[in-house]
């Protein structure tokens, strides 16, 4: 049987008095798209920065299967845990001015991360960013340019291209599609499908629109307030939700 | 007030000795940039409080000291830095390297080689390497103490991208013993290979931004590069027109408004040396032995002015 890619137990963050996240626990196994949907303030977000490692959890376990068999990332030092953050892991923002270098061109920012683990021909890293540009639908011809050229849906893809170059095995990807048109939506959602299909990635989706969990995500986590009300499979959660919060979730977008 | 109303090199002794405790650790960490209280200084911060700080705190009055800026003894941040430690530490001071025991610099490491008995004092603006990409100070203490360094072949991939070439003469960024990547200051890149393996011990000072930090005699440094496009120390392809040396880093002259312009040694003690050994360029005198640039163009208008 194969063993979960990420296994979280007990996680808890407080901010305070007030709850970030409380007590979540999940598993994720290779090739999995795991949605992470609720209403603004639910812990999304907190979620997912103790999981990458940007914020220290109060409690909790994060098991991340690493070359070197099962490691809890939390008791990781963190040079360990940042050499995972730019070779196993990629983290996606929603909004791209965070994951972006916004003074460097649109090559030099898919070939950091190739740089940042030792690529030294720049003829290769060209090559690479090139190649990366293309298959978010970039053009080849724009890789000199720097993001503050492009539009809101090429920042994004472009930030993914600088994700997804050195090949990480897990993707955190917060919101990716907020503060995009509808239509720049569809065309990223498509994009992100296929990626994912095409190198077989295990991704953490956070968002707050449903569409998204169902054309993208295997399992779903209902969040509210902090805590994990509900999760299962997507289709079930979504045409058989059994957690009131849910079930309002869900009515509140059929209504649309 | 007289001068003796000031300590020893006008620092008094406790502050010496933490700018020392700096060095000596900046010394034991070699590349690595030691914070430090920098004091105020009787000049403001781009006359380079930092490097005078740390020649302050390495003089004894047995010092031979010289200052040179861009190369030159007699610029007037040169001069006033050198008149500053002769009123205040009474060192002797001089213009040629070869006597010197501690030399202050901005812009330049001298053209002849340094000896193990000399110490050269950097005065430095930015001591952030990778202040360009990454302004916040946080996260670049953290890529130093982590080893990050990718950010820095960022910056000359841009440099390749925008230009062809890495494009980048000045404060060319290197690797200090396989460790700490470090920004050498602003000496143009042909001096770089000069900061590696050298017997003399090589100190960084930054006032403004209060760090110090070192290479001791013999540190392996080595110049950022790719595979593809590797380090070049480049100058201008021509000779000294004073001294006709081929070897030292040049500035460009402008000599007339008719476009005329020359070519000579940025290092004016070098250049003068070679002149009085019997060197002579396209444009020079025979036995020239003025001591300033300046003075050499009064030399080729006025050639009797020469002979003196
Ligand atoms: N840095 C912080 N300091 C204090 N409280 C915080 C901080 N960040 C988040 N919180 C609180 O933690 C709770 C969860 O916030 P979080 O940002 O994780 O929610 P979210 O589900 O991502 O919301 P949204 O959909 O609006 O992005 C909220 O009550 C929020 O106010
Ligand atoms: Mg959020
Ligand atoms: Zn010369």
């Amino acid at each position: 049987m194969t063993q979960p890619l990420l296994s979280v137990r007990n996680l808890t963050k407080l901010y305070g008095p007030r709850i970030g996240c409380a007590d979540v626990a999940f598993d994720l196994y290779p090739g999995e798209v795991l949605g992470i949907v609720g209403e603004s303030g639910s812990g999304k977000s907190t979620l997912l920065s103790c999981l990458a490692g940007h914020q220290t959890p109060d409690t909790g376990k994060v098991i991340f299967e690493t070359a070197q068999g099962p490691r809890d990332v939390l008791q990781m030092a963190e040079p360990d845990r940042r050499r995972l953050g730019r070779t196993d892991w990629a983290y996606v923002h929603q909004n791209p001015r965070d994951g972006l270098r916004m003074g460097v061109t649109a090559g030099g920012n898919v070939g950091e991360r190739l740089m940042a683990v030792g690529a030294r021909h720049y003829g290769d890293i060209r090559d690479k960013a090139t190649d990366w540009l293309g298959r978010v639908e970039i053009a080849a011809d724009r890789i000199d340019d720097r993001p503050r050229q492009f539009s809101g849906g090429m920042q994004q893809r472009l930030q993914i291209a600088r994700n997804l170059v050195t090949g990480p095995r897990l993707v955190f990807m917060d919101e990716p599609t907020g503060g995009l048109d509808v239509s720049v939506q569809a065309r990223l959602l498509d994009l992100l499908r296929g990626l994912v299909r095409d190198l077989g990635l295990s991704v953490i989706i956070v968002t707050h629109d449903l569409a998204v969990v169902r054309l993208l995500a295997h399992r779903l986590m209902v969040m509210k307030s902090g805590h994990v009300v509900e999760q299962g499979l997507t289709d079930q959660v979504l045409d058989d939700p059994q957690h009131g919060y849910t079930q309002l979730l869900v009515s509140s977008i059929l209504q649309v | 007030m007289t001068d003796q109303a000031y300590n020893f090199a006008y620092l008094d002794e406790q502050t010496k000795r933490m700018i020392r405790r700096a060095i000596l650790k900046g010394v034991a960490v070699p590349g690595y940039q030691v914070p430090f209280a920098s004091r105020e200084m009787p000049m403001p911060y781009g006359w380079g409080t930092g490097g005078v700080q740390v020649t302050a705190a390495c003089l004894t009055p047995e010092d031979t000291l010289k200052v040179i800026d861009q190369g030159a003894d007699d610029t007037t941040n040169a001069v006033s830095i050198r008149k500053f430690f002769q009123r205040t530490a009474q060192v002797a001071t001089t213009e040629a390297t070869s006597e010197a025991t501690v030399i202050q610099t901005r812009h330049r490491i001298p053209e002849a080689p340094l000896t193990k008995d000399q110490i050269l004092v950097y005065q430095v603006p930015i001591p952030e390497p990778l202040r360009f990409l990454e302004p916040r100070e946080t996260e670049t203490r953290k890529m130093h103490s982590l080893e990050e360094y990718g950010l820095m072949h960022v910056k000359l991939y841009e440099d390749i991208a925008r230009h062809g070439a890495i494009a980048t003469s000045y404060a060319y960024p290197v690797k200090v013993e396989g460790r700490y990547v470090m920004d050498p200051s602003p000496i143009p890149k042909f001096d770089n290979p000069k900061l590696s393996n050298s017997p003399a011990l090589q100190l960084f000072g930054a006032g403004r931004e209060q760090r110090i930090y070192a290479l001791p005699p013999f540190t392996h440094v080595v110049s950022l590069d790719f595979d593809d496009h590797p380090f070049e120390p480049s100058k201008a392809p021509h000779d000294c027109d004073l001294c006709g040396a081929g070897e030292s880093y040049l500035d460009e002259v402008i000599t007339d408004d008719q476009g005329g312009r020359m070519f000579v040694c940025s290092d004016t003690d070098f250049c003068r040396t070679r002149r009085e050994e019997g060197h002579v360029g396209r444009l020079g005198e025979p036995q020239f032995s003025s001591k300033k640039i300046a003075n050499s163009f009064e030399g080729i208008c006025a050639p009797e002015e020469a002979a003196e």
